[in-house]
C-alpha cells in the first residue's frame, strides 16, 4: 500500500547504511494476473505448436508455470517474505479453482446427459414392462415415491425436532440439555445405512423379517432428519430477540402461548428455511431406501404396503443395469442420468425456494 | 385466560410471588410434550444402538462353522470377525485416502474464502461451495463411474509405470481403474463442503485484534495467517477434519458404485477387487440376504455405527473444548 522508498537509492550509502537493505521494490498490482495470462499463453501456444492442445492441461502447467515465475519475479524484486505470500497466495486461488473443478464437471455432466432423456415422457411414465434396451421407460414411480416418503418422513420429524429445539432454547440449559445437544450433534454423524438398518430392524421385529415399505424408509429418513431440524431451528430460536419474550410476558401471556405466538411466529420465515434445507439434504439419500423400501417397476401409491421406487435408488438400479443388450445401448446410463438431472433439479429448487424465504419472510433485524 | 389474581402490590416479596404463579395446563401440557420430544431423541438414538445390538446378536451366537455354511457369500471357513476385519480396513482406508487429499484442499478453500476472496464476493464462494454439499451421494457416485473415472486411468496408469516400486501404486493398474484410490477421490469431493465449512467458521473467529496486531508488526498476509489464524483455529480444523472423516467412512452409496469389492489386507491403491468399505457392502449384499445372512450384515453395521460414533463423539468433544477457550477477545 504505502511505498517506502529511498529517494536517492544506492548512491546515497555510507558505510553505516550498508547492512541489510531495509526498503525492496514493489511490484505493480497486476503483476499476478499478467505473469498468469501470460504464463497461459505461453504453455497453450507450446501445446499447440506440439499439436496436442488440451484445456486441463495447459491450465495445469499454467498455473505451476505462474507459481514459479511470481516466485522467482517477487523474490528478486521484494525479497523472500513477498515471495513466499505470493506462493500461500496462489495456493489458495488453485485451492478453490481445484474445489470447483468437480462441482462444475458434475453440473455440466448432468445436465448434458440428463437433457438427453429429460422431458415429459421421463416424468410422467414408468418402467412397467419395460426391458432390454426398449426405447421407452421414465421415472414417474420414483417421483411418486420420493415425494410420499420424503413428505411423510418430514412429518414425523418437523415435530419432533421443532419440539425439541423449543425444549432447548426456551426451557433452559439443564443436564438433560446439555445431553440433548450433545447426542444430536452425535447424531449427525449417524452414516445413513446405519439409519436405514435401525428402521429395518425397528420394523422387522414387528412385522417379520424382509418386510419392505415405503413408512420403514421414512423412518429411516426422519432419523437423518431429526437433528438437523433440531440444529436449524435451534438457531433460530436464540435470533429471537429476548425482549419480544419479556414484553410478552409483562403482558401477562403464559408461557406457552409466548412460544407459540410470539417466539415461533417471529422464527417461522428461518425455521421454514431450516426444514426445506434439512428436506434438500436426505432427498437424495439413496443406502437407507435401497434396503429399506426396495425397488419397484411400476407405481405404488401406498406408504404402507409393499416396495416403492424413489428416485435415488432409480439412479443406483438404472446405472447398476449398465449396457443394454440391443436397442439403445445406453438407454440405461441415459435413464440414471436423467433421473439424476431431476434430482438435482428438485434439491437446487429446495434450496432457492429456502432462500428465498429466508430473505424476504424473516422479520427486519436492521443488521442486514 | 389470563386470570390475574392479585394485582402484584409489592406487599409480598418478589421471591414468594414467583412460587404462587399459577401453572396453567397449556404450560404444563407444552412443557412436557417438549421435553418428552428432546427424551425422544434420546430414546431413539439409543434404539438405534438397541435393535442394531438385537438384530446382530443372531449372527455374533452362531457357531462360526455353521455361520459360513449358512450364509453362503460368507466364504470357506471365515469367521464373523475374519469377515468384518478387512471391512473395517477397506472403510478406514478408503476414509483417510479421502482425508488426505480434502482437508489441505479444504483448508485453502477455507482460507481463501475467509482471508483472500474479495469481501463482496467471499459470500457468494461459500454458497457455491455449500453447493457440493446438496448433490445427492448416487449422483456422486454416477459422476465418479461415468466421468471421473476414464479421466482417471492415463494418471493411474502412470503412477503404476513410474512409481510402481512403491507397494501402494503398484500395479497393474485397473482399467476401468474401479479402484479405492478413486472411491477415495470421489468420497474427498463429498467430504470437502463440511470441512470448508467448519473451519472457514473457526478462522473467520480470529480475533481481528490479533491480526491487526501482526500486520502492524510488518507481517506479510501469509505471515500473518500462519502466525495469527491458524494457531487459533487448529483444533478447530482437526475436529472438522475429524467430521469429515466421519462422514466418509459412512458413504455408502459412491463407494458401492465406483469400487470393485474385494475382501483382502491389501494397500494395492490402484488395483480394483482388494478392498471394499462396509456401508457399500451392505448396500449391495442387502437386498439379496435373507435369515443369517441379514444378521451378519447387521452386525457390520453395528461395527459401522460404533465407529462413526466413537469418531464424531471425539471431533464433538475438541470442539466443545475448545469453546471454553475460545473467549481469546
Amino acid at each position: 500500500m504505502t511505498r517506502v522508498q529511498t529517494p536517492h537509492g544506492e548512491s546515497a550509502d555510507t558505510a553505516s547504511l550498508r547492512g541489510p537493505k531495509l526498503s525492496h521494490g514493489k511490484l505493480p498490482r497486476f503483476t499476478p494476473l499478467a505473469v498468469f495470462a501470460g504464463s497461459l499463453v505461453a504453455v497453450g501456444a507450446l501445446f499447440a505448436l506440439l499439436g496436442s492442445f488440451s484445456v486441463p492441461l495447459t491450465v495445469f502447467l499454467g498455473v505451476i508455470l505462474h507459481a514459479v515465475v511470481l516466485l522467482v519475479l517477487t523474490q528478486v524484486v521484494e525479497g523472500r517474505r513477498a515471495a513466499i505470500d505470493r506462493l500461500a497466495t496462489t495456493a489458495m486461488y488453485s485451492a478453490f479453482g481445484l474445489a470447483l473443478i468437480p462441482l462444475v464437471s458434475l453440473l455440466w455432466t448432468a445436465v448434458q446427459e440428463g437433457l438427453e432423456r429429460f422431458d415429459g415422457y421421463f416424468l410422467s411414465y414408468t418402467m412397467r414392462g419395460v426391458f432390454g434396451g426398449m426405447d421407452a421407460g421414465g421415472a414417474y414411480h420414483a417421483i411418486i415415491g420420493t415425494v410420499e416418503i420424503t413428505l411423510f418422513a418430514t412429518l414425523i420429524s418437523v415435530p419432533i425436532g421443532l419440539l425439541t429445539a423449543v425444549y432447548l432454547v426456551e426451557y433452559g440449559p439443564s443436564r438433560l440439555g446439555r445431553a440433548i445437544t450433545f447426542f444430536v450433534d452425535v447424531m449427525t454423524g449417524i452414516p445413513s445405512i446405519v439409519a436405514g438398518l435401525f428402521a429395518y430392524a425397528l420394523f422387522a421385529l414387528f412385522l417379520g423379517p424382509g418386510v419392505r415399505m415405503g413408512v420403514v424408509g421414512s423412518v429411516a429418513l426422519a432419523v437423518l432428519m431429526i437433528p438437523v431440524v433440531v440444529r436449524a431451528s435451534e438457531e433460530m430460536l436464540k435470533l429471537v430477540p429476548n425482549e419480544l419474550r419479556e414484553a410478552a410476558y409483562a403482558l401477562g401471556v403464559p408461557k406457552w402461548l409466548t412460544i407459540v405466538k410470539v417466539v415461533l411466529r417471529t422464527a417461522a420465515a428461518g425455521i421454514v428455511t431450516g426444514v426445506m434445507l434439512s428436506i434438500a439434504r436426505v432427498i437424495g439419500e439413496t443406502a437407507p431406501l435401497l434396503i429399506t423400501v426396495g425397488v419397484a417397476d411400476s407405481v405404488n401409491y401406498n406408504l404402507f404396503d409393499g416396495r416403492m421406487m424413489t428416485l435415488p435408488v432409480y439412479v443406483f438400479r438404472q446405472y447398476s443395469q449398465g449396457l443394454a443388450p440391443n436397442g439403445v445401448t445406453t438407454i440405461n446410463y441415459d435413464r440414471a442420468w436423467a433421473a439424476a438431472l431431476t434430482l438435482i433439479i428438485i434439491v437446487m429448487l429446495l434450496f432457492a425456494v429456502a432462500r428465498l424465504v429466508s430473505r424476504f419472510f424473516s422479520p427486519k433485524t436492521g443488521r442486514r | 385466560m389470563t386470570t390475574t389474581g392479585e394485582p402484584a402490590t409489592s406487599t409480598t416479596p418478589p421471591a414468594k410471588q414467583r412460587t404462587r404463579t399459577p401453572q396453567r395446563p397449556g404450560d404444563i401440557v407444552f412443557s412436557f410434550s417438549a421435553k418428552a420430544a428432546g427424551v425422544l431423541i434420546l430414546i431413539i438414538l439409543a434404539a438405534v444402538a438397541a435393535f442394531l445390538v438385537a438384530q446382530a446378536w443372531p449372527a455374533i451366537q452362531t457357531d462360526s462353522t455353521e455361520l459360513s455354511e449358512r450364509v453362503h457369500w460368507l466364504g470357506q471357513g471365515r469367521t464373523l470377525l475374519g469377515y468384518v476385519g478387512p471391512l473395517v480396513f477397506g472403510t478406514v482406508l478408503a476414509a483417510l485416502i479421502a482425508l488426505l487429499i480434502a482437508t489441505p484442499v479444504a483448508i485453502g478453500v477455507a482460507l481463501f474464502i475467509s482471508h483472500y476472496a474479495p469481501r463482496r464476493l467471499a459470500t457468494s464462494f461459500g454458497y457455491v461451495i455449500d453447493l457440493l454439499a446438496a448433490i445427492p451421494s448416487v449422483v456422486y457416485g454416477l459422476w465418479g463411474a461415468l466421468w471421473l473415472m476414464p479421466k482417471l486411468f492415463p494418471a493411474f496408469q502412470w503412477l503404476a509405470d513410474n512409481l510402481g516400486f512403491i507397494p501402494l501404486f503398484a500395479g497393474p493398474a485397473g482399467d476401468p481403474p474401479r479402484t479405492i484410490l478413486t472411491a477415495g477421490i470421489v468420497l474427498a469431493v463429498m467430504i470437502l463442503p463440511i470441512i470448508t465449512a467448519v473451519s472457514r467458521e473457526v478462522f473467520l473467529q480470529t480475533p481481528t485484534l490479533h491480526e491487526e496486531a501482526s500486520l502492524a508488526l510488518g507481517a506479510t498476509r501469509w505471515e500473518m495467517i500462519r502466525m495469527a489464524v491458524l494457531p487459533f483455529a487448529r483444533s478447530g480444523v482437526i475436529s472438522a477434519a475429524m467430521l469429515g472423516l466421519g462422514r466418509a467412512l459412512g458413504e455408502t452409496m459412491a463407494v458401492a458404485m465406483v469400487l470393485s469389492p474385494g475382501l483382502a489386507y491389501s494397500i494395492f491403491l490402484l488395483q480394483p477387487g482388494q478392498q471394499q468399505n462396509i456401508a457399500a457392502n451392505i448396500a449391495l449384499k442387502f437386498p439379496e440376504s435373507s435369515g443369517l445372512g441379514v444378521n451378519v450384515l447387521i452386525f457390520t453395521g453395528l461395527v459401522l455405527f460404533l465407529i462413526t460414533l466413537l469418531v464424531n463423539m471425539l471431533a464433538r468433544w475438541i470442539v466443545s473444548r475448545r469453546a471454553e477457550f475460545s473467549g481469546a477477545n
